[in-house]
């Protein structure tokens, strides 16, 4: 019993890590109809930042991941200008193939600076409770609880500041909102701007968790957030969050009662019969095709 | 545009007529492959540079076959790799441990083409969601079937499993590698001017209007799938027999990454296209590599300019004459010359 409490508290853990890179998938694409490929390079940026942060300025916890957010948010909104703007008009595939440009610059300049694998160094003092036969690191608490925190702040933002109407207008009608006075470029910016920054705070948390980082990582695990927000039904914000528990919970419950080389099969096969059952995700309404 | 002709026109003008002919594919694949044999027996192109061509055809399959899906029925598969991965495994497995080994140089197109029918097979089986599913959860499924091959090959022992199978003899040569892109290239070529290929492109235009005007999209749907599934099989058995050794982290998502890459590079439904990125693609690569890990920086940068300036890659939406059919260019003169028969001034 005390081995499936652990588990789910694993689980949560890297779930709460999975939903926060999906929040910025989900919001790009809410937003511009586009899928930011590069984002899981960002999010591995943003373990970077962590790294330089903490090892050359030896800067403690809470100003490496704020610095890490605000860093990463700054080069979120920095390709969002450079890359995807030119884009904004153009065949949508070339605006994905031009994110995926992106991403595999992020992460081979990234390996041209850092050939090898990184050592996070320890921020934070770990402490580790025993209740019963359950052992509950203080990190495990503090990356839960932060990025539920996270989370309800983005939803705050979302649902009742002007900024997150706006965001919302843009994605229920790009073509009237302009008119009402609303600066889509500024909105699209600060979308870009959150959404990525979330993702660096997601890096940190990675590399807090997991501490070797390398150039590569933000690959497998960008996907497999993409695939949560698809999940939850793409564009849907409290659909991602729920998307990303989903998916740790699956991989972390397929890890603990199969062997461990399973996982990736058991998980997508389960999004494969998910997105047979609701091709539009868990929160995701179907859009019927207007003729 | 200046009237005086160079030599330049001149040629072009030769090379038309000489491919509108009847004769030119099989011609154009008789000397190719003439010509692939003697430079494999009398190597007065050193390995190297054969070794760099025989990728470039692969990767021409590859790229040829993807924009069957991507550009002409304008899905967004990116689950390319794992098509290759069966194929690779099938072909290896053939070779390896079916066929004996004093006949494998006889048997290897069979299990070339066992491979590409093994990956035709799956296709089908992915081809199956694409009826209901579109756009970006399409691309979720390959994305996902792309995964979940490459999670089983790491499972099965028997094969390998993460450590990959090795044991192939160096079967694929310039000929054979000649022979399968002209192929795949000739086919795919005649089935985008078939009737099913109009099919194809209906979908990509308008899928409910093309279901309206009675084009049965599942089927056309199905079809792209297995063909396309099909050369993309065999193109990883050519790849497993010219590298000798493959393990299920070749065909993972990086390498369906490339292929999409080379498709847009070159632009979208243009088999020309296609073939001129991944020829770019896979030649600069080469080309850059004094530059050691930078030329995977400046790489992406060139995409994502050629992108911004160019979104529909080099040769989007538009066609080398050697590609199109001959059919076409009959109709299209006795179109003309009706037209000018019966009195009417525009074009």
């Amino acid at each position: 019993m005390a081995y499936i409490f652990q588990q789910i508290l694993n689980a949560l853990q890297l779930g709460s890590i999975y939903a926060l890179i999906a929040l910025g998938y989900t919001m790009v694409y809410g937003i511009l109809t586009m899928i930011n490929f590069a984002h899981g390079d960002l999010f591995m940026v943003g373990a970077f930042f962590c790294f330089l942060l903490a090892v050359y300025l030896h800067l403690s916890f809470v100003p490496t991941l704020l610095l890490s957010m605000i860093g990463v948010a700054f080069l979120g909104v920095v390709i969002e200008r450079l890359a995807y703007k030119p884009l904004r008009n153009a065949p949508r595939v070339s605006a994905i193939i031009t994110a995926l440009g992106v991403g595999l610059f992020l992460e081979n300049f990234t390996l041209a600076l850092s050939p090898y694998p990184k050592h996070i160094p320890q921020l934070l003092e770990n402490t580790t409770w025993i209740v019963g036969s359950l052992s509950i690191s203080s990190l495990q608490i503090l990356i839960i609880v932060l990025s539920l925190a996270l989370m309800v702040i983005l939803d705050f933002i979302v649902q009742h500041t002007k900024a997150g109407m706006a965001m919302r207008a843009i994605s229920w009608d790009k073509t009237v909102v302009p008119l009402m006075g609303v600066p889509v470029n500024k909105i699209i910016s600060v979308t870009f701007a959150i959404g990525t920054g979330l993702g660096g705070a997601a890096g940190v948390m990675y590399g807090l968790a997991y501490p070797v980082i390398d150039p590569y990582m933000g690959i497998m695990v960008g996907w497999k957030a993409f695939i949560c927000a698809v999940v939850g039904g793409i564009g849907n914000i409290r659909g991602a969050m729920i998307g990303g528990f989903i998916l740790g919970a699956v991989e972390i419950m397929v890890g603990a009662f199969f062997p461990s080389t399973y996982r990736d099969f058991v998980a997508f096969t389960l999004l494969l019969i998910l997105l047979i059952v609701r091709p539009y995700g868990i929160l995701g309404k179907p859009q019927p095709q207007k003729v | 545009m200046s009237k005086n002709k160079t030599i330049y026109d001149h040629f072009m003008k030769r090379w038309h007529t000489l491919t509108d002919k009847k004769y030119f594919w099989p011609l154009f694949m008789i000397t190719g492959i003439s010509f692939c044999t003697a430079a494999s027996t009398f190597e007065f192109i050193d390995l190297y540079l054969q070794l760099i061509l025989i990728y470039v055809g692969i990767n021409i399959i590859l790229t040829v076959s993807l924009n069957l899906i991507n550009g002409y029925m304008g899905e967004f598969s990116v689950g390319h790799a794992g098509f290759m991965a069966v194929g690779a495994y099938v072909a290896s497995l053939l070779t390896v441990h079916v066929f004996p080994t004093g006949a494998q140089n006889l048997l290897f197109p069979l299990a070339i083409l066992a491979g590409g029918l093994a990956a035709a097979l799956v296709g089908f089986l992915v081809a199956i969601p694409s009826f209901k599913t579109r756009g970006d959860y399409l691309a979720i499924v390959t994305l996902a079937f792309c995964m979940i091959v490459k999670s089983v090959l790491e499972n099965i022992d028997a094969i390998g499993g993460p450590r990959g199978l090795l044991g192939m003899g160096k079967l694929t040569t310039l000929p054979w590698v000649f022979f399968w892109t002209a192929l795949s290239v000739w086919i795919i070529r005649n089935l985008v001017y078939s009737n099913f290929g109009r099919g194809v492109l209906s979908i990509r235009e308008d899928e409910i209007a093309s279901d309206l005007m009675s084009v049965n999209t599942r089927q056309v749907k199905i079809i792209a799938f297995v063909v396309s599934s099909f050369f993309a099989g065999i193109a990883g058995g050519l790849f497993a027999h010219a590298l000798q050794f493959i393990n299920p982290r070749m065909f993972d998502i990086i390498k369906s990454t490339d292929i999409l890459i080379m498709v847009y590079l070159g632009g979208i439904a243009s088999i020309a296209g296609s073939v001129i990125g991944a020829i770019i693609y896979t030649i600069l690569l080469e080309v850059l590599r004094p530059l050691g890990v930078w030329r995977m920086v400046f790489m992406p940068l060139m995409l994502v300019l050629l992108m911004i300036y160019r979104p529909r890659g080099i040769m989007g939406l538009k066609e080398a004459r050697m590609f199109m059919p001959l059919r076409d260019f009959v109709t299209e003169k006795l179109w003309r010359q009706k037209k000018k028969e019966a009195g009417d001034a525009t074009p």
